[in-house]
This record gives C-alpha cells, sequence and structure tokens, in this order.
C-alpha cells in the first residue's frame, strides 16, 4: 500500500533532476564538441556567433532550424547510443552526444 | 579556326568594384562587366550583356554587418533597372535568404520582382536549404522537378544550375551527389563542344580554401564531363568575395554578395559577416553582368565576357 502510494507520489512529481546539457556554438566550433550524459538528459545547445548554424544529427534523430544569434534548440536523448552531428552551413562544426 | 579552347575560354575581369558582375560573351570569352562602368559608359560593354549575376542576398540578416539587405538589395536592382542594355535574364546563385523562413522568401521574392530583367533562375545557398530543402523547393522547385539541378538554352548558351548545398558529410566541403552528376552527363551528352556553357551553383566548384569548406568535393567528376567545351563559365556565389581562375577552357568567378562582405581566406575564425565602415560596406556589395561575343578569331565561337559592379 505504502510502496503504491510511493510510487504514485513519483509518478506525479516532476522528471528527475538530471542536469541538462549545454553547448555553445562560438567561433564555428560547438563547445563542448563531445559530451556524455544520462539517457533522458536534455541538452539545449546555444549560438553565440553572429552567423546562423544549425543541429542536425547525422542520423535523422534531431534537427534544428537555422539558428540565429542566440537563439537555442533542446532535444531529448531518451534511448542511449553515440550521436554524431554538425551545423548544415558550416559542416566542419561537428559534434558528439553519448548517451548511456 | 582557332581551336585553341584556352583562347576561346579566356576570362577577363574588367572591373572589381561593384554590386554584381554582368556577364557578356565577348569574343567567344564571357567577360564579367562592372555595373556601374556599363551603366557611365554604354560603349564599354562589347555586346549586350546576356545575362545578369545576383548572389547571396540573405534577405533576414539584421546585424551590424549590413542592418539593411533589403535596402542594398534594392539599391543593386536600381542599378540593374539603370542600364542601357539589360540583360535578357537573371541567375541567382543562392542564399537568398539568411534563414530559410517564409517570410524571407516572400521578401526577397517581393524585392526581386522589381527587377526589369524579368526571367529569373535559382539555385539554393545552405542558408536557404536549413529545413533540407522544403521551403525553397516549393517557391524555385519546378524547373528541377524539386531535385535543385536542371538545365536551359539562352540565345544559344546552355545553362545548367547545380546544387552542391545538400547532404553534407562532417567535416567536409560541398558536395553534388552521384544521381547530379549521372544527370549532369546526360545532360551534356551529344551536345556540340563549341556550344558556350555557363554552368553556376553556389558554392564553389573548385577549392578556394578548404578550412572553411570553400569549395564541393566531388566537382571534379563534374569538370571530367565539361573539359571537352570549347567556353565553359563557372559562376558561384558563397563567399561574399570575388574570386577568379582559370584554367583552359573553363573560367571560374565568384560574385560579391548584397548583403555583406566576409574575410578573406582564413582570417578569422570563420566564414562570418565582416563588419566594414559605413562609406565602404556598398562598394564591397554588387552584381556580376555577362555577355557573350563572337571571338575576334572565330567568328562562329561565341565567349564571355564578365563584369562586376559594385551598388556605389
Amino acid at each position: 500500500m505504502l510502496k503504491h502510494a510511493l510510487a504514485a507520489l513519483i509518478a506525479l512529481a516532476p522528471l528527475p533532476a538530471f542536469a541538462d546539457a549545454t553547448i555553445v556554438m562560438k567561433n564555428f566550433d560547438f563547445s563542448p564538441m563531445a559530451i556524455a550524459i544520462d539517457h533522458g538528459t536534455t541538452v539545449v545547445w546555444k549560438n553565440l556567433d553572429g552567423e546562423p548554424h544549425t543541429v542536425v544529427g547525422l542520423d535523422g534523430a534531431f534537427r534544428s532550424p537555422a539558428l540565429d544569434q542566440n537563439d537555442t534548440f533542446k532535444f531529448t536523448f531518451d534511448k542511449p547510443g553515440v550521436y554524431k552531428y554538425l551545423c548544415t552551413i558550416h559542416p566542419k562544426m561537428t559534434g558528439t552526444i553519448t548517451v548511456k | 579556326m582557332n581551336d585553341q579552347p584556352s583562347r576561346r575560354g579566356a576570362l577577363k575581369c574588367l572591373a572589381f568594384g561593384g554590386a554584381g558582375t554582368l556577364f557578356a560573351l565577348s569574343g567567344g570569352i564571357v567577360t564579367p562587366v562592372s555595373l556601374a562602368a556599363a551603366a557611365a559608359r554604354p560603349g564599354a560593354i562589347a555586346g549586350k550583356p546576356l545575362f545578369l549575376q545576383i548572389s547571396d542576398t540573405h534577405i533576414g540578416f539584421n546585424k551590424e554587418a549590413n542592418p539593411d539587405v533589403a535596402g542594398t538589395l534594392k539599391q543593386t536592382i536600381d542599378l540593374v533597372n539603370a542600364m542601357k542594355d539589360k540583360p535578357a535574364l537573371t541567375l541567382h546563385t543562392g542564399d537568398i535568404t539568411h534563414l530559410s523562413k517564409p517570410e524571407e522568401f516572400d521578401t526577397a521574392a517581393q524585392l526581386l520582382s522589381g527587377l526589369k530583367v524579368t526571367e529569373l533562375h535559382t539555385t539554393p545557398g545552405e542558408h536557404d536549404v536549413t529545413d533540407a530543402g522544403g521551403v525553397y523547393m516549393q517557391r524555385f522547385g519546378k524547373p528541377s522537378a524539386n531535385r535543385g539541378y536542371y538545365s536551359f538554352d539562352s540565345s544559344g548558351v546552355h545553362f545548367i544550375a547545380l546544387i552542391n548545398v545538400l547532404n553534407f558529410k562532417p567535416g567536409g566541403l560541398g558536395a553534388l551527389g552521384d544521381e547530379q552528376i549521372a544527370w549532369l552527363a546526360d545532360d551534356l551528352k551529344g551536345r556540340p563542344a563549341s556550344q558556350p556553357i555557363v554552368v553556376f551553383a553556389h558554392m564553389p566548384l573548385w577549392t578556394v580554401y578548404e578550412p572553411w569548406g570553400w569549395g564541393t568535393g566531388d566537382a571534379d567528376r563534374a569538370f571530367a564531363l565539361l573539359r571537352r567545351f570549347g567556353s565553359v563559365t563557372v559562376l558561384n556565389g558563397h563567399i561574399h568575395q570575388i574570386v577568379r581562375k582559370v584554367e583552359g577552357n573553363i573560367t571560374f568567378h565568384t560574385a560579391r554578395s548584397t548583403a555583406y562582405p566576409q574575410p578573406l581566406a582564413g582570417e578569422g575564425p570563420g566564414p562570418g559577416p565582416l563588419k566594414v565602415d559605413a562609406a565602404l560596406l556598398p562598394k564591397m556589395l554588387g552584381i556580376t553582368t555577362v555577355g557573350f561575343a563572337p571571338h575576334p578569331a572565330d567568328p562562329a565561337q561565341a565567349g564571355a565576357t564578365l563584369t562586376d559592379t559594385t551598388i556605389a
């Protein structure tokens, strides 16, 4: 009984406090370029350059619109795996998210 | 009969000042003509320019490098409309918009409709296809059946629009891809080598600066098909400055932007907008005009003459 009540309480509670990870786009680089996170983590990308950038997963899992300066894009990684991505405007810019 | 393709295909840039580049096929040679010079001296262009190249209008950009890109595009259009001998058509070599937004395409279309040179052919830049090309193809996909590449003929010149801004590989240059190259081979099959060819795409079709991705990785496969032609003019935008190269019978030329300049290759962290003094800006924006005229040594051959013109 108590166990069920506790389960219900957990279900109603806000999502567990996995720290969101932030990646910035600055001087034509993703920083940090590679991160490792727990599954369920939301990654936030923020473009600090005056030039727009995009965040596009190579396997098609996620795709941002063009992000102008100070625009952000969020994606929650629910499944473990290694996700490589790039900026389709500047394909020299690449990054990797490893989801545990 | 002069069969030396290198002579027929030579390119002369008459001016590097301006708003755009005007191309005239002159003496079998495509020549860019400064629009300002063309407007000031009507006799300066050998023959009427055949077409006009506008590039990198970046409608939607609003940063300090140029807070009014619509205004500088309007100035560019005014410059073209004031030309005594107007070219027959306009090529837009991409980055029509800055962020691929429908409202940016609307504004660009509205502004470009003010051109008195009404026939417009486009190829997209990477800024136009950040949504993988959906909005661009809705607006401009018809001539290419939504593939992005197509060809047409005008005044005896064969024009080929290529797309090299989709399917980037990480760390890579622009790419054409197998399908497009197969299409190009088919498009050129049986075409006489004496027909002048104009190829236009957004990113340079030769490697201008690899660390910034200023090139197209598989362009050599396209040039293997184009090399047999006596006059090939290759026009690009993307780098917001004029760079040219002549290689045998192939002339490569990049146009200025109408929006903002970019740094010289390798200067600074990356190829972003370059802020310059307000008085200097219009001298770094412009168009290219191109005309074709009979080659002096072989009137049957047409050569292109390219002219670059700034908006001030």
